[in-house]
């Protein structure tokens, strides 16, 4: 009895030991607040890797989405910043040029097979990795198309434009629809240059020439960029689409109450959609506006702080992470599409012959990351109010010379962002 | 005659109610709106937008968006810490800004109309502007508590209190009501050998209900209202106010409307409470002070 008393206090002893002996890691996440099983699953990950080693102990604080940026940029101000950190991939060269970040320091070996999207680099360096992407498909309904002698595309035979342009048509001919296509134009923020930026890419334009990163002129305002600057105007006087005043709630529901015929949506609004139509759901692929089909890609990922005294630590969790098990798990809790292959293959909904694996394609075949520059932040809200206008009766070429005068200030007042 | 004069009475009370019905109209429908918006799914809430069905208690009603909105975010928490933040600044604020505006008007001493003149325009200073070198400032100051010395004010109560006790609009308030304050009082007062703090403390104060109400109402609304700050200063939800938590409830695309109203009416809560408890004080306040709440 005595002997089982030593044992156990020894054990205690050696128990608060490990405990005393693991380092705290700070973690920031921006998932606070939401309605998914993202946050849970982040907390199993930080628990699971608390509990198989004694070196560290992460910490995690979690943020509200909306307020999370601003919250990183009043922390490195103040020196404050976390040993690790979420960021969104578009937003992650503003970061590591702004002395945020350090570089991830991974064995890129570790990262072979991983979606493009979901590693973050900047000026030849890896700092951030995501256990997850997004795509974007166009979501329709295959008795609709065949309906009206429309061809299904496919990822090696999308739509063309004129093909696009007489799809609209026919189904704005059927009267069955308040609009042939719902674009999604009641979202604001970031959507628009994530899922329309990759028409204008299409188009052969772009937010900002990506050799150098130096200027937008030529490729915000080139005649490419106007071809599509008309025809995105046309596609809301011409009602094909519901502009900028568009209901919130028909966006959600519209195009399964049949309001849409077509609707320009993500892989994480895609099952209440098979789940209403079951079969007759289609995801289909961008359509090819002359340079090939585009969609965005990229999307939250973890990195390492600059300020971190411990990255040895922080790229310990970072490679815990993303293990296959938690970019399945991810996947089948949130619906978003596993950074690699083989974590497709052991989810729900991305395995061969799941629901959404045509996701895991087109984010693999078509995915395009918005311009790799830590102006993009400015360039993107550039970018939307531009859409915005232009859907809105503006003129086309003057909308867009603004946004390139903007946008190359812009870089200008950075000098040039490093690049 | 008496008759016509009964009847334009009449006609002129009718038209006076008419008047104050709109007006009560105006202010109570955005409140009606959003609790009646709490109880509706977020489809029919926007659908209901769009007619007066809006303000109506009718279609799929159910407390469900409270539910939900309690599981989202620990609203209890954020509630409390306002409650806290707001509640310590605004009673040391009345404190500190009566002092000093009793300095200025009762107390002479060399300069205190450049300084006053000094302090009214930093009335034009919208915080905003001041919140970068302020942050930088408070997350290097010392401080010796339970834990002995730290550097950094940072994720604590405090932060969110110490900037905000002493503001140029409440002393100006303050300054503003003393002056109408009859001069024999303190005089008579003084040719007693009364302290100049018994004068604040028995004579000045007991007479200043309307402008501490209005002060106090003022720097609620502000404080409870505060964003910005907090979320440059705080990173710990434990203790993150209100409208931080406002950002639980949002994402990049989709905003359950039907839990923001809920959350909306509950945070509301305590500021309808402060106000009406301090309602008819601050009515005459305003009446007297020609300050617009």
């Amino acid at each position: 009895m005595k002997n089982l008393r030593h044992a156990t206090a020894l054990a205690a002893i050696a128990c608060a030991g490990m405990a005393q002996a693991q380092t705290e890691l700070s973690l920031w996440y921006h998932g606070a607040g939401s309605a998914n099983a993202e946050e849970a699953l982040v907390n199993q990950v930080v628990a699971d890797f608390n509990a198989s080693q004694s070196d560290w102990k992460v910490v995690l604080e979690t943020f509200p989405q909306l307020a999370y940026n601003d919250a990183v940029g009043a922390a490195a101000l103040a020196d404050e910043l976390p040993d690790i950190l979420d960021v969104d991939g578009p937003v992650m060269p503003n970061w590591a040029w702004a002395g945020y970040m350090q570089p991830l320091g991974i064995d890129e070996a570790k990262l072979e097979g991983f979606l493009p999207g979901t590693i973050g680099r900047w000026n030849g360096e890896i700092y951030s990795v995501g256990l997850w992407d997004a795509a974007v498909a166009m979501m329709a309904r295959r008795s609709v198309l065949e309906e009206n002698g429309i061809r299904i595309p496919t990822l090696e035979e999308p739509w063309t434009r004129e093909e696009f342009d007489g799809v609209l048509q026919t189904l704005k001919d059927t009267g069955e629809f308040d609009y042939p296509l719902d674009l999604g134009m009641a979202w604001k923020g970031e959507w628009y240059p994530y899922a329309f930026s990759p028409f204008l890419q299409s188009f052969g334009g772009d937010i900002v020439d990506r050799d150098g990163y130096q200027t937008a002129e030529g490729v915000l305002n080139g005649d490419a960029a106007i071809e599509f600057g008309e025809w995105w105007q046309g596609l809301f006087e011409n009602d094909m689409a519901p502009g900028t005043s568009q209901d919130a709630a028909d966006r959600e529901t519209g195009f399964l109450e049949g309001k849409y015929a077509l609707s320009w949506n993500g892989n994480w609004a895609a099952l209440p959609v098979v789940e209403k139509f079951g079969d007759d759901a289609l995801f289909l692929p961008a359509p090819d506006f002359g340079e090939g089909p585009v969609i965005g890609g990229a999307s939250w990922q973890f990195g390492i702080a600059k300020t971190s005294e411990h990255p040895e630590g922080a790229r310990a969790f970072i490679e815990f992470a993303i293990q296959p098990k938690y970019l399945s798990a991810f996947s089948d809790g949130t619906g978003l599409i596993p950074s690699t292959a083989d974590a497709a293959a052991d989810t729900a909904n991305y395995n061969a012959g799941g629901a959404l694996e045509v996701f895991y394609e087109l984010s693999e075949n078509q995915a395009k990351l918005r311009p790799v520059t830590p102006g993009y932040i400015v360039q993107a809200k550039v970018f939307e109010k531009a859409l915005a206008d232009i859907a809105n009766g503006a003129d086309v070429i003057d909308t867009l010379d603004a946004a390139v005068d903007e946008i190359n200030e812009d870089i200008e007042n950075n000098q040039g962002y490093g690049h | 005659m008496a008759a016509v004069k009964a009847d334009n009475h009449g006609m002129r009370l009718a038209s006076r109610y008419a008047v104050l019905i709109l007006v009560a109209i105006i202010f109570v429908f955005p409140l009606l709106f959003m609790v009646m918006s709490s109880l509706k799914p977020s489809a029919q809430l926007l659908l209901d937008t769009k007619s007066l069905r809006a303000f109506l208690p009718v279609g799929d009603l159910s407390f469900q968006n409270y539910t939900d909105a309690f599981a989202r975010a620990p609203i209890g928490v954020f509630v409390f810490n306002s409650v806290l933040v707001t509640g310590i600044t605004v009673l040391l604020c009345l404190f500190v800004c009566s002092l000093a505006a009793f300095a200025f008007v009762f107390i002479d001493w060399g300069g205190k109309a450049v300084i006053f003149s000094v302090l009214l325009a930093t009335l034009i200073i919208p915080y905003e502007t001041i919140f970068i070198p302020l942050l930088l400032m408070v997350s290097q100051l010392p401080w010796i508590g339970a834990d002995g010395f730290e550097l950094g004010w940072l994720n604590t109560y405090r932060v969110q209190i110490a900037p905000f006790i002493a503001d140029a609009l409440s002393i100006f308030l303050f300054v503003q009501f003393f002056k109408d304050l009859p001069k024999e009082l303190i005089e008579a007062s003084r040719v007693e050998g009364a302290s100049w703090w018994s004068i604040y403390r028995r004579v000045v104060m007991p007479l200043s209900g309307p402008v501490i109400a209005t002060a106090a109402i003022l720097k609620f609304l502000f404080m409870y209202n505060q964003y910005l700050w907090p979320l440059m200063v705080v990173q710990e939800e434990a203790i993150r106010p209100v409208m931080v938590g406002l950002g639980y409830f949002t994402d990049q695309l989709n905003v359950p409307w039907g839990e923001v109203m809920a959350y909306l009416t509950i945070i509301t809560v305590p500021v309808l409470g402060f106000y009406l408890s301090l309602q008819r004080v601050f009515i005459s306040s305003v009446a007297s002070t020609g300050v617009k709440g």
